[in-house]
């Protein structure tokens, strides 16, 4: 079943949807949209390093992943996070990259897919690391849910009840590099950030408590996936972008069910 | 008795700033504990400071082992874009059965709110159902940051009153920061005047007509209706002394 690219591309695509949608719950309830921009366009410059230094892209892309959003989340939490400076870094970020990368001999081929995903090109290992990246974020957002949300909620609040906000914070950073580097291969740098946050988005209308917002997100990230994959099959699009589009129009949609019930 | 909470020499700074200085506060099991000042006298610093959100720069706070505390915020602001119902929230970060749940609401004055999104409720309903949350947990201490905020005269006043029935049946310690002097000064055992330092302290009488608590108050009523003649009438000195007033120990 495996040999079939399709199928593979399938699997890949719903790995980092089921992953990436409750996760990107809290990317848009607290705000951080733009650190998640910022860190998958550095994840270019991962990829530059990885290619340089001959080691696998996952590994590199998520060195640099990590070190970006650790950085991001510091300045963001002492104050410095305005919107300038996480502007100026997200696209720096990506600029240096796609300069490093054209230092390299024969990578320019390779660029595209890092840029906006190769998800036709998903190997067996790919889709281990893929399924293994996203299963540990799963879980991890799983076990932490309760001190994530209330430390979403109200640091102050959570404290209180004896929880750590910061640690609850660096793990939702790192869970986040995590999904960058896996997701790279299936929707590509620029995109990334969108399978965060459209799929949360567009179950907001909908959903009532924090868990049926998480739940129906990864519902509508896996129709975007599967239903992405097979339109842009069927169309001859780009299967990434097709994704996200697809994401967007379900956001779209329920948007409106939420006008029209207003 | 051992204190639940306890500060030593508490010296505590805000964005660079010393906002308070040298804070020794003990608080015991079932004690009601108002503390009063003005705005920027370091109050919210120190209740941050007891709940282990801010680090002292001096001086340490130790809490008994074990210890859970209840707390209520001045203001919570609920991102729009997170769904969440009254139920839920009662159930962060403990999960509470359903029937506890529309207890503690009952308890705190506002049955039958459980499936309303906590963004739709009003500012007295969305007070009560902070208190209710904090009930949950079971306190050993209570600690309310301006929590009648947003209440009325009698609902501020039913407030105080239930927060006292919650002392009584559960025999928790109450740490109360307020505006409402009036009201709150009476309810309390002890209360603190704070303003950069902990100015006086006492029971409500002898804080009312300590001059320290006149020169940040006003005079007169007993502290009742002092909160709308608010003058300062003394500055502080480099060692947080009171320049024009000579210095009087309020216990003694």
């Amino acid at each position: 079943m495996l040999d079939d690219f399709m199928v593979r591309a399938g699997l890949a695509g719903l790995g980092v949807a089921l992953a990436a949608a409750p996760l990107g719950c809290f990317v848009v309830w607290r705000r951080l949209a733009y650190i998640g921009d910022a860190t998958s366009h550095a994840a270019i410059l991962g990829v530059a390093l990885a290619l340089a230094l001959e080691i696998p892209v996952f590994g590199g892309v998520l060195a640099v992943a990590v070190a970006v959003a650790l950085l991001l989340s510091a300045l963001s939490g002492r104050g410095l996070g305005s919107d300038a400076l996480l502007g100026v870094l997200a696209h720096s970020a990506l600029a240096f990259g796609l300069v490093a990368v054209s230092f390299l001999p024969n990578a320019r081929v390779d660029l595209m897919a890092y840029l906006v995903g190769d998800i036709l090109a998903v190997s067996r290992a790919d889709l281990a690391v893929i399924w293994g990246g996203a299963a540990l974020v799963t879980a991890l957002v799983a076990w932490r849910w309760s001190a994530l949300l209330a430390s979403t909620l109200s640091p102050d609040l959570a404290q209180a009840a004896g929880l750590k906000p910061e640690r609850e914070a660096l793990l939702l950073t790192l869970a986040m590099a995590v999904i960058v580097a896996v997701a790279i291969k299936v929707v590509g740098a620029l995109l990334i950030a969108a399978l965060l946050i459209i799929p949360a988005a567009a179950a907001r209308p909908i959903a009532r408590t924090p868990e049926s917002m998480a739940v129906l997100a990864a519902v509508i990230a896996a129709c975007a996936a599967i239903g992405g994959l097979l339109i842009s099959f069927a169309m001859n699009t780009p299967t990434g972008p097709t994704i996200v589009a697809l994401g967007a129009g379900i956001f779209a949609l329920t948007q409106a069910v939420q006008l029209i019930r207003d | 008795m051992t204190p639940l909470i306890e500060t030593r020499d508490l010296t505590l700074a805000y964005r660079g700033h010393v906002v308070l200085r040298d804070v020794n506060l003990s608080l015991a099991r079932g004690e009601i504990v108002t503390l009063v000042g003005p705005n920027g006298s370091g109050k919210s610093s120190l209740v941050r400071a007891l709940i282990g959100a801010l680090a002292p720069l001096k001086g340490k706070v130790s809490r008994a082992p074990g210890l859970t505390i209840g707390y209520v915020p001045q203001s919570l602001a609920i991102d729009g874009t997170l769904p969440l119902t009254v139920a839920r929230f009662l159930s962060l970060p403990c999960r509470v059965s359903p029937e506890r749940a529309a207890a503690a609401l009952s308890d705190a004055g506002v049955p039958g709110l459980a499936e309303r999104q906590m963004r739709d409720l009003s500012g007295g309903q969305f007070q009560r159902v902070l208190l209710a949350r904090a009930l949950l947990e079971t306190p050993d201490i209570l600690i309310l940051d301006e929590a009648t905020q947003g209440l009325d005269q009698p609902g501020a006043a039913l407030f105080y009153q239930q927060i006292e029935a919650v002392r009584q049946q559960t025999g928790c310690a109450v740490l109360m920061v307020s505006h409402d002097l009036h009201v709150v000064m009476a309810a309390s055992d002890r209360v603190l005047c704070v303003n950069g330092h902990i100015c006086c302290e006492g029971t409500p009488e002898i804080v009312a007509s300590a001059p320290e608590y006149r020169a940040l108050f006003g005079t007169g009523t007993q502290g009742a209706l002092a909160l709308y003649r608010h003058e300062h009438s003394h500055s502080h000195g480099p060692d947080c002394d009171h320049v024009p007033m000579p210095r009087n120990e309020a216990e003694a």
